[in-house]
């Protein structure tokens, strides 16, 4: 399954017929991934390529064609509607690509989802996630990609597509990458993916890229040192950026004294993160890594070797933190 | 985008907010005829600029009648106030603002920003109001109370209530503090803001609740649904690179090095900041050239970098996914023709029609030294920025 998208995901688009909708949507069929409904008020009954079927509404796409997850290039105005809209029809993964949504808009999202447990939202101001070879929602460039053993999680587009091309280049695919998105307010964080990729028997070892802005990071690297033991690779951007600007992203902003790079690589490597300094080692670091632990067996992510793993991980917890750090030669 | 006082003040009083009686000059003259019409015994006359920390650096000024208005707006106006937010350079003063006085019982502060933690806008109150409140965030963050406001009601009267107990308000100071904060709470709201910050919020002799500096941060990305507030910026407070970057909806910062760069995505332009400065460089500029921008937007782009005096490199790092290579390439081209290219260009193109960029690039006959990597790009743009620095010397 490698995590939240796979080949059986149904994907419908809205904002199918704009200018970045249909280009995407286009792509997203090029790949493989199964596009089967479009959403533009007023132009349902219209076909898209291949016959993909547009709808006016997101309950008539999903009723009719069981669409279980949602791919939101609406402008962004109208873009936190959507996302409504969306959780309203039941799809349980939604991924806003919008960049620029208000951010008050985005707060309203946020509390009207948290009554809504079932619907998952990725973004906003995100890439969007991809499976390579069986699924991509977004507008990641899918040639890039390759299967294989690293999780990535992300809050940036283009700067994933770099590790991700610095990997694919030295051998190791991806088993999902996720673009949580670059906004200050959204609906999947650094510790959801973690979880899931940690959970994950498909994902060996997992590369995390960070900015400015936020303690997202922080929890994430928290996280880590309780609860993930895959080896992970870092990437902070925004050492260079200076305080109180917003770089870009409405979420990269240094307040004050916290959200600074130096923050988030200091939490990240004392929590066992090998972190990069710049953003062309990712995919070397993410090698040597990977070379210097313990050959796995062929059945890795077996029952047996999962119950040895808990045992492991209750007695370190019984022994304190300290004995954890030390442990794990994957965290060197 | 921020706002000046003035502004911030005059769009809170239309939600109720009570603020002091304040007239707008640029000149001195028109500065002693606003003390004239607001016939208070004291003034104060205060610098507008966005930067804050001006009483500290002698922008707000105390003044017993006309007279003395006119000569402290005289000695501020069209000078550079330098303060602690505003860089060694200052900023100047083109107007200013004449406030009637006040009498003051006692200083508080409230504001309301986004908590990140929560996603929740949180209103924050103190005692000690009249200083910087990070100071008393780092020192004494018992002193801070907190409420975050729940989307579905907006900030309550009992919260508010809550807030004014625990700040030591009583009777009707505290009556008057439940309408003032909810006030506020619905202006952040309706204005879109992203912080609202009462500093201080006094307790006059008389019993009234008032702002006597109200700041306001409003979101960028809301401004499109509220053309009145976006035409209160003012393009005097912002760097004239960064001020023609917003004109062409470009994401641009100004810094201070000689190595520019536009980059596609804002994650991958801190990126090649860091990788600049790593291989012993200075970027001059973040530049996020955005998901779908056309040629046109490139040009412009392009333009404004190379119209920084202190460049002498140019790097492009492009890694297509929305941004198709052959429309940057075309950009750079156009560009580079009306501009009259003459300073290292290193460009480093992957991703979504890679070759159609490449082949746009080597056939435009221009000098360009392509990179195929992050690191390449970054030692070539580096060295030849370095040459350039050596040749002038």
């Amino acid at each position: 399954m490698s995590i939240f998208v796979d080949g059986n995901t149904r994907v419908l688009v809205q904002g199918i017929t704009g200018s970045a909708g249909s280009f995407h949507a286009q792509q997203m069929l090029a790949y493989g991934t199964r596009v089967v409904a479009g959403v533009t008020p007023g132009r349902g009954g219209t076909r898209f390529e291949r016959g993909t079927p547009i709808f006016d509404t997101v309950a008539d796409a999903v009723r009719e064609t069981g669409a279980n997850a949602s791919c939101i290039f609406v402008p962004p105005l109208h873009a936190a509607d959507a996302i409504l809209e969306a959780a309203n029809a039941g799809v349980s993964l939604i991924v806003a690509i919008t960049e620029g949504i208000p951010v008050l808009d985005m707060v309203k999202v946020k509390r009207f989802l948290q009554d809504r447990p079932g619907v998952r939202l990725l973004g906003p101001n995100c890439p969007g996630v991809i499976t390579p070879g069986q699924c991509k929602i977004g507008i990641m460039p899918g040639h890039i990609h390759r299967p294989g053993p690293v999780g990535i999680v992300s809050r940036s587009g283009t700067l994933t597509y770099e590790a991700v091309n610095q990997l694919s280049a030295r051998g190791l695919g991806q088993s999902t990458a996720v673009g949580i998105g670059g906004d200050p307010v959204n609906g999947t964080d650094f510790v959801d993916c973690l979880s899931r990729f940690e959970a994950d028997p498909e994902t060996e070892a997992i590369v995390l890229i960070g900015e400015i802005g936020g303690s997202g990071e922080e929890w994430a690297a928290r996280y880590i040192r309780t609860n993930v033991k895959k080896p992970v690779v870092g990437f902070i951007a925004g050492r260079s950026a200076p305080p109180g600007r917003r770089m870009g992203h409405a979420g990269a902003v240094i307040s004050g004294s916290s959200g600074t790079a130096e923050a988030k690589i200091a939490a990240l490597r004392e929590a066992g993160v090998v972190v990069c300094q710049s953003p062309a080692g990712i995919g070397e670091a993410m090698q040597h890594l990977l070379a210097r632990r313990p050959a796995r067996t062929a059945l890795s992510g077996a029952p047996s070797s999962r119950a040895e793993r808990r045992t492991r991980t209750a007695v370190r917890a019984a022994s304190g933190r300290r004995a954890a750090r030390a442990e794990g030669p994957s965290k060197l | 985008m921020r706002i000046h006082e003035y502004q911030a003040k005059e769009l809170l009083s239309r939600f109720g907010v009570a603020v002091l009686r304040g007239r707008l000059a640029v000149t001195p003259a028109e500065a002693e005829d606003a003390a004239i019409v607001l016939g208070a015994p004291i003034c104060a006359v205060k610098a507008q600029i966005h930067a804050g920390g001006r009483g500290k650096a002698g922008g707000v000024r105390l003044a017993r009648g006309p007279a003395e208005v006119h000569d402290h707006a005289q000695a501020m106006l069209g000078t550079m106030l330098r303060t602690a937010q505003t860089g060694p350079e200052g900023q100047r003063v083109g107007k200013v603002y004449v406030e009637e006085g006040c009498r003051i019982e006692r200083e508080l502060y409230l504001g309301m920003t986004l908590d990140r933690e929560t996603g929740r806008v949180t209103v924050m109150a103190s005692t000690e109001g009249g200083v910087d409140i990070e100071e008393v965030a780092a020192r004494h963050p018992e002193r801070i109370l907190r409420v975050a406001i729940d989307p579905l009601t907006g900030l309550q009267a009992n919260e508010a209530r809550r807030l004014a107990f625990a700040l030591g308000l009583r009777g009707e100071l505290a009556s008057r503090f439940v309408p003032f904060a909810t006030a506020l709470s619905h202006a952040y709201s309706a204005l879109d803001a992203t912080l609202v910050e009462v500093n201080p919020l006094v307790a006059t002799l008389e019993g009234a609740l008032v702002a006597l500096d109200a700041k306001i941060e409003l979101d960028d990305n809301a401004l499109a649904r509220h053309p009145e507030l976006a035409a209160l910026r003012d393009p005097d407070e912002e760097q004239a690179r960064e001020s023609e970057a917003k004109e062409h909806d470009l994401s641009y910062v100004a810094l201070s090095g000689d190595i520019a760069c536009m980059v596609n995505g804002a994650g991958l332009a801190m990126g090649t900041m860091d990788i600049i400065q790593l291989a012993g460089g200075a970027p001059a500029n973040f530049l996020d050239v955005g998901g779908g921008a056309s040629e046109a937007k490139v040009a412009a782009a392009f333009k404004i970098l190379l119209s920084d005096p202190g460049v002498r490199a140019v790097l492009v790092n492009i890694f297509g996914g929305i941004m198709k290579c052959d429309v940057i390439a075309n950009g750079i081209v156009a560009a580079a023709r009306q501009v009259g290219l003459a300073l290292p260009l290193v460009v480093r193109l992957e991703g979504t029609n890679v070759e159609l960029g490449k082949g746009i690039l080597a056939r435009s006959e221009l000098d360009i030294i392509p990179a195929d990597d992050l690191a390449d790009a970054a030692r070539k743009a580096v060295s030849a920025a370095r040459e350039a620095a050596a040749r002038a010397a």
